[in-house]
């Protein structure tokens, strides 16, 4: 690999980071939070592209040998720009315990104002397995999540909860209970208008608490922008 | 690339060098680019895909930073600066160079980089492995993130930090006493000092991303991998066995790479494990990691690498057990 090629790879891979930072695509791996980083580092990494194509087509003399390991930044080039994954969905909620509550101090202000009102699933569970669903009581919930399904066959809703990284990544799980059927395929995005459950599950995988949740009714929605929690 | 293309290469003109290698690459690519978007269509494969970028999007920003600093030491630190900011006794160094790691905020991607540049700028190599296990280990975002992921263990702050500190320290003298310095072989750097400075420095920089970033490519892959490979099932079971919970955190330390700014929220979820578990899965996992273990290859060469690795790892697993006996 010589300095040119180099120059290339670099420039390819700064403007793959560019280009699913500029638009929404990076929300599928890491934190919102990471944007203006992103973009700070694909500049950086042009900028080093072309000062090294610069200085190579005015000293045309160098034909150093760079270390070869250098080809293999093509292979992220060809999952962001080729590939673009997906977000990690029904297949990680499948294979992973749903996320152990943490107990996030004794104080769970009330819900905001809303008739349904949405709540996150993290958020829902906490309440439900800490607050033993006080602040829940009479109020109409709407919850949004993918399908994925527990061991007995029976749908839940879930969300992946990302804290640095995809590659962290852990499912926050919530049963369903009553209702009519929701038959969406699993991975399909629904959104789930019900009440507070007094039932809790176990998962399977590794012995967490599950909330459930009363369905009245559910729709299929578009994926939202942010698909983590 | 053969000796032959080696050799076109040097000769350049009228050869297939590695430009033309790269763009006829890049139109098969995109003539292929269906059936090649089709291979990695299965669930597995695609959460493969996923773990494997996102590994790597999340660790860009601070290579980027990371080579860039290790670049601003290379070309505009003048050469006696750190002999003057260092202790003149290597013994005192390395500590004073692991204290040093505390204002360094940064995943660990950024510090071999930076280590390597130190050493090429006649840093005692013990001081600078100090700083290279001691920054991102003991870093003041780290050290937040770590309180806020276990809100009602304040301790787990303290135990990481002193058994973090002590490791780095530690390894350090070590390599002072057992260390030989031709176990390490910084890989051969385009010479920068008869270079204009702008030159030099963005010289610099892209030979380091080039370099850094391959091998940082190899330890995602393996990372996902891994990821996709292991079941939770697997570990739940061990949880309940105080022994072999320590030593099976460690190894997913070692195994998950995940950079040490969202450790703590990883160790905080497996509550089925035990609190000096999961501090010896903080303490392991910024010092040793499949990403770390193959930069460092790359960085110093595998000679260092394949005696590094192992040694940290013996030695932050002892640490973290004995703080996380004592403290928690």
């Amino acid at each position: 690999m010589n300095r040119q090629a180099q120059a290339v790879v670099l420039l390819l891979f700064g403007g793959a980071i560019l280009k699913v930072s500029l638009t929404d695509l990076y929300l599928r791996y890491v934190k919102e939070g990471l944007r203006p980083l992103l973009i700070v580092a694909g500049a950086v990494l042009v900028a080093a592209a072309v000062m090294t194509l610069w200085y190579s087509w005015r000293n045309s003399d160098d034909h150093h040998h760079e270390p070869r390991v250098g080809w293999l930044l093509i292979l992220p080039v060809l999952g962001l720009l080729l590939v673009a994954p997906p977000a990690l969905g029904s297949y990680t909620a499948d294979r992973s315990g749903t996320l152990p509550i943490g107990d996030a101090g004794s104080d769970y202000p009330p819900l905001p104002e809303g008739d349904p009102v949405a709540v996150g699933l993290l958020d829902y569970a906490s309440r439900v397995v800490y607050d033993e669903g006080r602040s829940l009581a009479g109020r109409r919930l709407k919850l949004t999540g993918f399908v994925t399904t527990a061991e007995n066959g029976a749908p839940m809703i879930a969300r992946i909860v990302v804290s640095c990284c995809a590659a962290d990544g852990r499912p926050i799980k919530v049963g369903l209970e009553g209702g009519p059927v929701i038959d969406a395929p699993a991975g399909a995005w629904v959104q789930i208008t019900g009440v507070y459950s007094t039932t809790l599950g176990k998962d399977p995988v590794n012995q967490a608490d599950i909330a459930y949740l009363k369905v009245e009714q559910w729709q299929p929605v578009t994926p939202p922008k942010q698909q983590y929690e | 690339m053969t000796t032959e293309a080696r050799a076109l290469d040097r000769r350049g003109v009228g050869g297939i060098g590695s430009v033309e290698v790269l763009a006829g690459l890049l139109v098969l690519l995109v003539i292929f680019r269906g059936p090649l978007s089709g291979l990695v269509s299965g669930a597995r494969m695609q959460t493969w895909t996923t773990v494997f970028v996102s590994v790597l999007v999340q660790a860009v920003p601070f290579l980027v930073f990371g080579v860039l600093l290790s670049a601003v030491i290379a070309v505009f630190v003048p050469r006696d600066f750190w002999a003057r900011a260092l202790p003149r006794r290597p013994a005192l160094a390395v500590p004073a160079a692991g204290l040093a790691g505390v204002v360094l905020p940064g995943c660990e991607c950024g510090s071999v980089p930076i280590a390597g540049s130190l050493i090429r700028r006649g840093v005692t190599p013990a001081a600078a492995l100090a700083f290279l296990l001691a920054a991102p280990a003991i870093n003041p975002i780290v050290l937040t993130a770590t309180a806020v992921a276990f809100p009602g263990d304040p301790e787990m702050v303290l135990a990481r930090f002193l058994a973090g500190l002590i490791v780095a320290v530690v390894m350090g003298w070590l390599w002072l006493r057992l260390g030989k310095a031709d176990w390490i072989r910084l890989p051969h750097r385009p010479d920068l000092d008869g270079m204009p400075r702008g030159q030099a420095f963005w010289s610099a920089v892209r030979h380091d991303v080039a370099h850094a970033g391959g091998f940082l490519v190899l330890g995602a892959a393996a990372a996902a991998t891994i990821n996709v490979l292991v079941p939770e099932a697997w570990l739940q079971s061990v949880a309940a066995q105080p022994v072999l919970s320590v030593l099976a955190l460690a190894v997913l330390a070692v195994l998950l790479s995940i950079c040490s700014e969202a450790d703590a929220f990883v160790a905080a979820s497996l509550s089925q494990f035990s609190l000096t578990s999961r501090l010896v899965f903080l303490v392991v996992g910024p010092m040793v990691d499949l990403k770390l273990i193959s930069m460092q290859a790359g960085v110093f060469g595998r000679r260092f690498a394949v005696r590094f690795a192992p040694a940290t790892f013996l030695l932050a697993v002892l640490v973290g057990t004995i703080f996380g006996v004592v403290l928690l």
